[in-house]
């Protein structure tokens, strides 16, 4: 058994050997500027347009459609104040759904103080958005919808091709941040009438500071940063030449894997979860259990709390995260898991753990041991523990 | 954000842990909304010295750890010692806490002085400067104000 275990890959991942093999030239002695005239400078272009093809062919798009960013809250920040700011003469109300990443949200409630109306669409007790609100708040000056591919949290999947062919029947410009979901799962922008689409790198296994927004050609989006003609004049500064080499291999690798992978993936978080919640009780699952990525687990245990969860498997080298205020920098539990209905101590009391390709049977096994050890002590410390079994409820 | 050595050691050792049956006085506060409950036991003697305390605490690695050392501090004292522990000494004693978890020794205390309150009212006794305790789970002290804090 390795020292560490490491299930927190919604976080981030692994970089994989062969993507930092990709990368190196272009640390050391390929330093060109894409923009230059010059060898050095065409040979980082072809390095970069390699990966902007690798990229596009994840989703099924053009090249051309591909934008690099910094990451995934560049390109849902751009993806959304763009679009606001573009269509403002036309409408100013945006729709997008209660469990949106941060990134999404704090946009979106950005331009609700700008003056924009922003609606935040509902989901059922799985985290699957309600399409029949999603219908009903749409508005003659409804000018955005976005919508999050698969929830970072819970790990739901949504029904985006719902979601965009509804878009597409009213004329409306439909972002979705895919930053959990690209690579991970399959993905057709064309298909799924997707008109923007934001994704990173480090969540598959590429470099951090790396990420595209996907921009279908008939979108008209603003430049966010202004400068140079990089991007076709969208979103200039100097490519971030490692990092795009690195996502384009780790996008190419994502492909030839994913369908393998993924087979094993559903396989052992189906195990890990049956597992927990037999064997542990008092648990549940949160999410949908079939509508969700393939390395996603998230249980709430009652009576106990997240934080003092993780730091306790972390003692026994698990990384691990956790729905709960105390972990999360703010007082208040996880708004996902609040919008999934769950009340406020049995969000507190939530765990997720996100596998990669490289987790093992042997690794869930050692963790669910751990959990229960945890767990166990935990209640055994817990008033809200002692009160359950002075009232007979356990 | 970043714990002391102290506090992981109180969280990973936590003294005290426990109930006393037929305790002289015992104190919970918090509130599961907010994701922290303390309850505090203590066995006091005649003379009004804590003979024994124990607790239970459902929260983050803070609150046990302000939990563990506030039972560490008032352990052994007289009650009108006991009265005077604050949230500053138990977070001196942790060698502090990151500014967000500072409200976990605030907890500690007010547990503490629950505590004492209810040995006070069992007994029939006036403590002074012991007021009754106004953070309660069962008065949704929390839920009233809308927001943990």
């Amino acid at each position: 058994m390795p020292n560490t275990i490491y299930l927190d890959n919604a976080a981030t991942t692994k970089l994989k050997p062969e993507v930092l093999d990709a990368m190196m030239p272009f640390l050391t002695e390929r330093y060109g500027n894409p923009s230059s005239v010059h060898k050095f400078g065409a040979d980082c272009n072809t390095a970069c347009e390699d990966a902007r093809r690798s990229i596009a062919n994840l989703i099924n798009a053009k090249d051309n459609e591909i934008y690099f960013t910094s990451g995934g809250s560049e390109s849902d920040n751009w993806a959304i104040k763009s679009v606001a700011y573009a269509k403002r003469d036309k409408g100013r109300h945006i729709i997008t759904s209660g469990i949106e990443h941060h990134a999404v949200m704090e946009t979106c409630e950005f331009l609700a103080r700008e003056g924009f109306e922003v609606t935040f669409v509902g989901v059922d007790n799985q985290g699957i958005i309600k399409l029949d609100e999603l219908k009903a708040a749409i508005r003659p000056d409804t000018i955005l919808i976005s919508v999050i591919y698969a929830n970072n949290e819970i790990g739901t999947i949504q029904p985006i091709k719902e979601i965009g062919a509804i878009a597409r029947s009213k004329g409306i410009i439909f972002h979705t941040d895919a930053v959990q979901a690209f690579g991970h799962i399959p993905i057709d922008v064309e298909k799924e009438n997707i008109n923007l689409l934001s994704a990173s790198a480090h969540k598959i296994h590429g470099p951090k500071g790396v990420g595209m927004l996907y921009i279908k050609n008939s979108v008209r989006l603003l430049p966010m940063i202004h400068g140079g003609p990089h991007e076709r004049k969208r979103r200039a500064g100097t490519l971030n030449v490692p990092g795009i080499v690195g996502f384009g291999k780790a996008a190419e690798l994502a492909k030839a894997s994913m369908e393998k992978n993924n087979a094993e993936l559903i396989k052992l978080r189906n195990y890990a979860i049956d597992r927990i919640l037999k064997e542990i009780p008092y648990s549940r699952l949160n999410g949908d259990r079939d509508r969700r990525l393939p390395g996603n687990i998230n249980i709430s245990f009652r009576f106990i709390e997240g934080e003092s969860m993780l730091m306790m498997v972390d003692m026994k080298g698990i990384a691990a995260s956790t729905g709960s205020a105390c972990a999360s920098g703010s007082l208040d539990p996880s708004h996902v898991l609040l919008a999934i209905g769950l009340p406020h101590e049995i969000a507190h009391g939530s765990i997720r753990m996100t596998m990669s390709e490289f987790t093992t049977k042997e690794e869930l096994d050692h963790t669910i041991e751990a959990l229960k050890e945890v767990v166990a002590k935990l209640r055994s410390m817990s008033p809200l523990y002692e009160d359950a079994v002075r009232n007979k409820e356990v | 954000m970043q714990y002391s050595a102290k506090v992981m050691d109180h969280f990973t050792n936590p003294r005290n842990v426990g109930e006393i049956e037929d305790a002289s006085g015992v104190g919970t506060v918090g509130n599961a909304k907010c994701g922290d409950i303390m309850r505090i036991y203590l066995d006091i003697d005649d003379d009004d010295i804590i003979r024994d305390v124990k607790f239970k605490t459902f929260g983050c690695g803070a609150a046990v750890a302000t939990s563990s050392m506030a039972t560490e501090l008032i352990k052994g004292k007289h009650v009108n010692e006991a009265l005077k522990l604050t949230n500053r000494s138990v977070m001196d004693a942790l060698d502090g806490l990151p500014a967000i978890k500072v409200h976990c020794s605030v907890l500690a205390e007010e547990a503490v002085r629950a505590a004492l309150w209810d040995y006070a009212e069992k007994k029939g006794i006036k403590i002074d400067g012991l007021e009754k305790p106004a953070d309660d789970i069962h008065d949704g002290h929390h839920e009233d104000l809308g927001e943990c804090d």
